[in-house]
């Protein structure tokens, strides 16, 4: 296949209640617990989703940062073929523990349908797809920890096979009130070149 | 020039055998893996699953390694890739790719939270510890996106091949059956009283099953079974528990498939479809069949035979189908009585012979997924 040149458009990271978009703070909180910050979030950037509410912490932290990437990028009126690549090292074992909870003791049995649907990674990209309305390519990985060189690799098949026009990129790491999330924009044209050492930089700022 | 990616070594362990031929000559012989099963610890009611013997299992492992301490799902992905690496004979180093499939891996540790058990439930450790055994030499990738997960490694490792960064990638895919799942499908109203009947009139939900499949995918010709020719992975964009009224997704994904093999539709001989049996899944995948003109297309489900088998059950159905493909058969979707979708679909109700030429198979999940590969037989 044709390697064209790609490049990183946009970057954002969630961490520490604070939120940086290209290396800028655009919002922060005193520490507090990632329900609370992720709700001021919210109401800061006016986000009017109700369904948000209903997300387990891994939906809303990555949706959070689509959010912040895509509102500017998306343009509604027309077909957006911009692919989800994401990856984290937990999966969905945060809500796998609580779901289990609700199974162990049998006198205090109430398996619930809305949580059970969150024990699946991908559910955030589902998530994401239907806010953009985003009818493009989408998967999951988990990794040890954050894999730059496999990313780069793969959003670039995305883009060289012409599967995607863009790929928004992302680490989604939650478990436990511990959270990191890093997501970046790539495509085709741009300033940044999307290279492994810039990426590796980029996520440990 | 793009490279051509194939796969070459294939191999299952399921209820209804543990090698390939058997499982083959159990479909053929319409034998189901999916029995009735009483047992509290996993669900308070009796069910219907698909569920591997225990004895058989433990047998079958203590003949490849003396070795302990693996769990079961462990064991059975090790006896799955077991003989496809040794008759590889391929050396393990920074060309060949492990991917590993799974929704659920070690999800049963967390019965019992310890420290050690939390961190086994880790996906990552469960590709770590089949990775140790057989000493790959590069990190494992895990594909974790629901139901499309085992399909989605196969196309993942060709993707991966063909960039160039690899030159062969191993795929093991697995989950088992566990209280945590059971009793998740069973919240969801999704599990069907009797076994499952895809596609059918009086289908009510999934039947739940467990199974372990690894395959080769190579850019070497050479033992070649099949040649993958394109794939689409695109989302429904539409619910996260429920599957688009119009199948977009589905729709989608295989027209970028049949757009990268540069084929039309209506030369497509068969389709492994999805069929889980829930009344939305298998009315959803008749309409986009339907919207491409794949409506007197052979197509059957594997679920009959081996009840869902979550991530899993893509590549399961795909080592079955590649199958099919060799011996110039197609099987029975096991089940079926009476056409219950809205939009007719070409169910194959006895096994019989046909050669194929191409052959599609698809995969729906939550969250919205959807993969599809397409495969061209080898000449």
């Amino acid at each position: 296949m044709t390697a064209k040149k790609t490049y990183i458009q946009s970057f954002c990271s969630i961490q520490n209640n604070e939120i940086i978009l290209n290396g800028e703070t655009v919002f922060n909180t005193e520490p507090t617990v990632f329900s609370d910050f992720s709700k001021k979030a919210y109401q800061n950037f006016e986000m009017n989703y109700p369904k948000f509410f209903k997300m387990d912490s891994l939906s809303k932290l990555a949706f959070l940062g689509a959010e912040i990437l895509l509102r500017k990028e998306i343009d509604a009126t027309k077909e957006n073929n911009i692919a989800l690549l994401f990856a984290n090292k937990s999966s969905s074992l945060d809500t796998d523990v609580k779901f289990q909870n609700s199974i162990s003791d049998k006198e205090n049995y109430y398996p619930s349908p809305a949580v059970f649907v969150y024990t699946l990674p991908n559910i955030c990209l589902g998530e994401i797809s239907i806010r953009h309305q985003l009818k493009s390519e989408n998967s999951f990985f988990i990794f040890e920890a954050f894999n730059p060189v496999f990313m780069v690799n793969y959003a670039n098949v995305l883009l060289n096979t012409k599967k995607a026009e863009k790929v928004l990129c992302g680490w989604v790491e939650y478990y436990n009130e511990e959270y990191k999330a890093f997501l970046y924009l790539v495509g085709t044209e741009g300033n940044t070149e999307h290279q492994k050492e810039t990426v590796e930089k980029l996520y440990n700022k | 020039m793009i490279r051509e990616v194939f796969i070459t070594e294939t191999n299952c362990i399921t209820p209804i055998g543990f090698d390939v031929a058997t499982n083959v000559k159990n479909i053929d012989g319409g034998i189901s893996g999916i029995q009735l099963h009483q047992n509290s610890l996993l669900m308070k009611d009796p069910f219907y699953a698909s569920i591997i013997d225990e004895e058989k299992l433990n047998t079958a492992f203590a003949k490849v390694t003396p070795a302990q301490n693996y769990t079961r799902l462990e064991k059975m992905m090790i006896l799955a890739l077991q003989p496809i690496v040794e008759k590889s004979k391929l050396i393990l180093d920074a060309k060949t790719a492990f991917l590993l499939s799974t929704t659920k891996g070690n999800i049963t540790a967390l019965e019992n939270p310890t420290e050690e058990n939390i961190a086994k439930a880790h996906l990552h450790q469960l590709a770590k510890t089949i990775a140790d055994f057989f000493g790959f030499a590069t990190e494992p990738i895990v594909v974790s996106n629901a139901c499309v997960s085992g399909v989605l490694a196969i196309s993942v490792a060709k993707r991966l091949i063909q960039s160039g960064m690899y030159d062969n990638a191993f795929v093991v895919a697995g989950d088992e059956v566990s209280e945590f799942v059971l009793s998740g499908f069973n919240s969801f109203q999704a599990m069907s009283d009797l076994p499952c009947k895809p596609y059918s009139k009086n289908r009510n939900g999934v039947t739940l099953g467990e199974a372990a499949v690894a395959v080769l995918v190579s850019s070497n010709k050479e033992n070649a079974k099949i040649k993958i020719i394109g794939d689409g992975s695109i989302n429904d964009a539409n619910h996260i528990s429920g599957p688009s009224r119009t199948g977009e997704g589905l729709f989608r994904s295989i027209e970028s498939a049949l757009a990268e093999a540069e084929i039309n539709p209506n030369q497509i001989d068969y389709i492994s479809a999805h069929g889980t049996a829930t009344p939305f899944n298998d009315e959803m995948e008749a309409i986009a069949f339907n919207r491409l003109g794949l409506e007197d297309v052979p197509v059957n489900s594997l679920k009959g035979y081996y009840g869902h088998t979550l991530g899993a059950s893509g590549l399961l159905e795909t080592v079955i189908g590649i199958q099919s493909v060799l011996e110039s058969k197609l099987f029975a979707s096991f089940g079926f009585d009476e056409l219950g979708v809205s939009q007719s679909i070409n169910i194959i109700k006895k096994s019989e012979t046909k050669n194929s030429h191409y052959f599609l198979k698809t995969a729906s999940g939550f969250g919205g997924c959807n993969t599809v590969v397409l495969f061209e037989k080898v000449s």
